[in-house]
């Protein structure tokens, strides 16, 4: 009887029967060059910022149905069924919308439903996602191939390419580059601020602004004295999204009222896809951003583009 | 058998308890039927609508070795959905048994299988997986990724487990007092721990640990039902041969002792086993909550509080209620699904409100 508590000497047994117990076969990865147009007639699009991507190349028809985060056209989680957080997805689910393909962010999941999904031969490719101009363009060009339209997605790529440049220019008459601090939310009166390595950090920079608190990296909450140290002279939040951040009162929390930031009341709100999508729309993001931080350098708006015409808070 | 039976003539003490003795046979049957009809629903209904029909043909020509794979119907019956029903049916069985157990083992009709301290355990060893998974070199990876957390999670709640016993047995005596009050010390130090983990979490890393502690059928895997069942069946099929000894723990230890339980060895045997149960469990669909408390408390109710009976109709509606749960859980926002303890939750807690107040009215308390 002793013997059934001294377990310790079960755990290479269970090791070796996890390691048995996995098969070896490797699920085979779709690429673009095997798709079909059948496939490509139904589309399920996991992740707003190919989502966006879809609507600019004009291929709404194609879609099945949307994640939670496709906030973007607002038309997107209207007319399309939801198949919940593209990180908690459910197999079973998506399979009901008969898709003929599945367009996703890297980080979707669980890796268990990714599986499943292979198993059930429907076609899964992942489009890559990194937070700069160039993987904004990459990130087009990628649903380009996938969905066989190179040339609209070149044409896309190339309109957004020039209105990285003209927001380079814009950016340009920046004199001095403010601190600038991005709350992602400010939960009972703790700050969750963003560090180097996040989409808020290359946003800021891209809008000509100098991260104040680059020294972290990732989201991480931040102390009141930290936060008074690295006195930001504005202060960024997500108007809507996941993290629902309330932005009214934030000027009045007792450590930021001692900032630039709070002192100057400088205070910028934005949708949180617009912001931190990195999708066709970052240009004229980064370029609304710029002109809420540095009102006083005569920065002009980016020329208008179709795909970022819908109304945005 | 109340205490006031016992003021009645012979005659109708045995017509009474043979009356609950029927009545508990009778309760077993017909909970076995639920659990089969409820096995077939649960492979027959889902975010897919093809009719029951079509999946049963599924089921049949899988079964028979027909070349049918790879066809939808066939991937989604055999793939996602039968994986799902056989590990909602051993976590619910496993989960409601060892509610049984502990509550006959703390004499507390409100003990709970969490108390051996398993699922606060076996969410910090996953709250550690989730967050420093990523940075361990992959030499270091005893197991290959997927497998990662529920074995983690499984040593981390037996670990636990295997802790409170020895802090609670002195001098070859297991004070189950005392292992409460340490799994209350042990939970709060693991909590603590997990939300340093947490705090040195991402944002995705938080919401990874918050859907698995949400827990979910959702992963579950013909591999994972596999990987998961010799656990909790080794629970499932040597804790009824405990139920006649449990009965005697019911008047006290010291009776127990009288009547000839070797109540230390039962104390030993007893966690053992729960801790295998729950700690399978907890692996293949995170922390699950309510379906321990509830429906042992129910069943007794019903059919009285002989472990014999109890344990096996536990076993049932557990495994029942838990499949159940789940097929509300992956239809009710189809195509999306919810986290499976949250249904057990919504659906649990008011429940478990009404039998107290229904207890207390009882008792006049």
């Amino acid at each position: 009887m002793k013997t059934l508590l001294r377990l310790p000497g079960l755990a290479p047994l269970l090791a070796a029967a996890f390691i048995a117990a996995v098969p070896a076969a490797a699920a085979k990865d779709t690429t673009a060059d095997t798709l079909t147009e059948k496939d490509r007639a139904r589309v399920v699009s996991i992740g707003g910022s190919i989502t966006e991507i879809l609507y600019a190349l004009g291929l709404q028809d194609r879609i099945v149905a949307v994640d939670t985060t496709s906030l973007y056209p607002p038309e997107a989680l209207e007319e399309n069924p939801n198949v919940g957080y593209m990180r908690a997805l459910s197999a079973e689910g998506v399979l009901a919308t008969e898709p003929g393909l599945i367009v996703a962010e890297p980080d979707s999941g669980p890796a268990e439903a990714i599986d499943q999904l292979k198993a059930a031969s429907v076609p899964f490719l992942t489009v890559p996602d990194t937070p700069s101009p160039e993987g904004v363009l990459e990130k087009i060009a990628a649903v380009g191939e996938i969905m066989d339209r190179e040339d609209d997605a070149g044409d896309l790529a190339a309109k957004v390419k020039a209105d990285f440049a003209a927001l380079d220019k814009e950016t340009g008459k920046i004199d001095a580059p403010r601190k600038v601090l991005f709350i992602l939310s400010a939960q009972g009166g703790r700050l969750l601020v963003a560090g180097k390595q996040t989409g808020a950090d290359a946003i800021i920079r891209l809008a000509g602004g100098h991260n104040a608190v680059g020294d972290i990296s990732g989201y991480k909450p931040i102390s009141n004295e930290a936060l008074i140290a690295a006195a930001p002279d504005a202060i960024v939040m997500m108007s809507r999204g996941d993290h629902s951040a309330s932005a009214d009162g934030i000027l009045s929390h007792p450590a930021v009222a001692q900032t630039p930031a709070g002192k100057e009341k400088r205070l910028v709100v934005m949708d949180g896809l617009f912001l931190l999508g990195f999708g066709p729309r970052t240009p004229q993001a980064a370029d609304a951003l710029a002109r809420a931080l540095y009102p006083e350098s005569g920065i002009a708006p980016l020329p208008e583009r179709p795909w970022a015409a819908a109304e945005t808070q | 058998m109340t205490t006031a039976d016992a003021t009645l003539p012979a005659d109708v003490r045995s017509a009474r308890s043979g009356d609950r003795r029927a009545r508990a046979r009778l309760v077993v049957a017909a909970l076995a039927v639920l659990v089969a009809v409820t096995g077939f629903l649960s492979l027959a209904v889902g975010a897919t609508g093809f009719t029951p029909g079509t999946a049963a043909r599924a089921l049949m020509a899988s079964l028979s070795g027909a070349d049918t794979a790879g066809t939808l119907a066939n991937v989604i019956v055999m793939e996602i959905r039968l994986p799902r029903t056989l590990l909602g049916l051993l976590v619910g069985a496993g989960l409601a048994m060892s509610g049984v157990v502990m509550q006959g083992l703390f004499r507390n009709p409100l003990a709970d299988p969490a108390l051996v301290g398993v699922s606060s355990g076996a969410a910090l060893a996953a709250v550690m997986i989730i967050v420093a998974g990523g940075l361990l070199p992959s030499a270091f990876a005893v197991l290959p990724q997927p497998f990662m957390l529920p074995a983690a999670a499984f040593a981390g709640g037996l670990a636990t487990t295997i802790a409170l016993y020895r802090i609670a047995t002195r001098n070859g005596r297991t004070s189950v007092a005392t292992m409460l009050l340490a799994g209350i010390a042990l939970g709060a130090l693991s909590g603590a721990l997990t939300g340093l983990a947490i705090y040195a979490s991402d944002d995705q890393q938080l919401r990874d640990f918050t859907f698995w502690s949400l827990g979910s059928l959702a992963g579950g895997t013909l591999q994972k039902a596999v990987l998961t069942a010799p656990f909790i069946l080794a629970a499932l099929l040597a804790i009824p041969y405990l139920g006649d000894r449990l009965d005697g723990l019911l008047l006290g230890e010291a009776e127990a002792g009288h009547l000839g339980v070797e109540v230390q060895i039962l104390k030993r045997v007893a966690i053992g086993l729960v801790a295998l149960a729950v700690g399978g469990a907890v692996a293949a669909a995170g922390p699950i909550g309510f379906i321990g408390i509830v429906v042992p408390h129910l069943l007794r109710l019903v059919i009285g509080p002989r472990h014999r009976n109890l344990l096996l109709a536990s076993a049932l509606l557990g495994a029942a209620l838990l499949v159940g749960a789940d097929m509300v859980a992956r239809t009710v926002v189809a195509p999306a699904e919810l986290p499976i303890g949250i249904v057990t939750a919504i659906l649990g807690a008011p429940f478990f409100l009404w039998l107290l107040l229904r207890q207390r009215a009882l008792l006049d308390v």
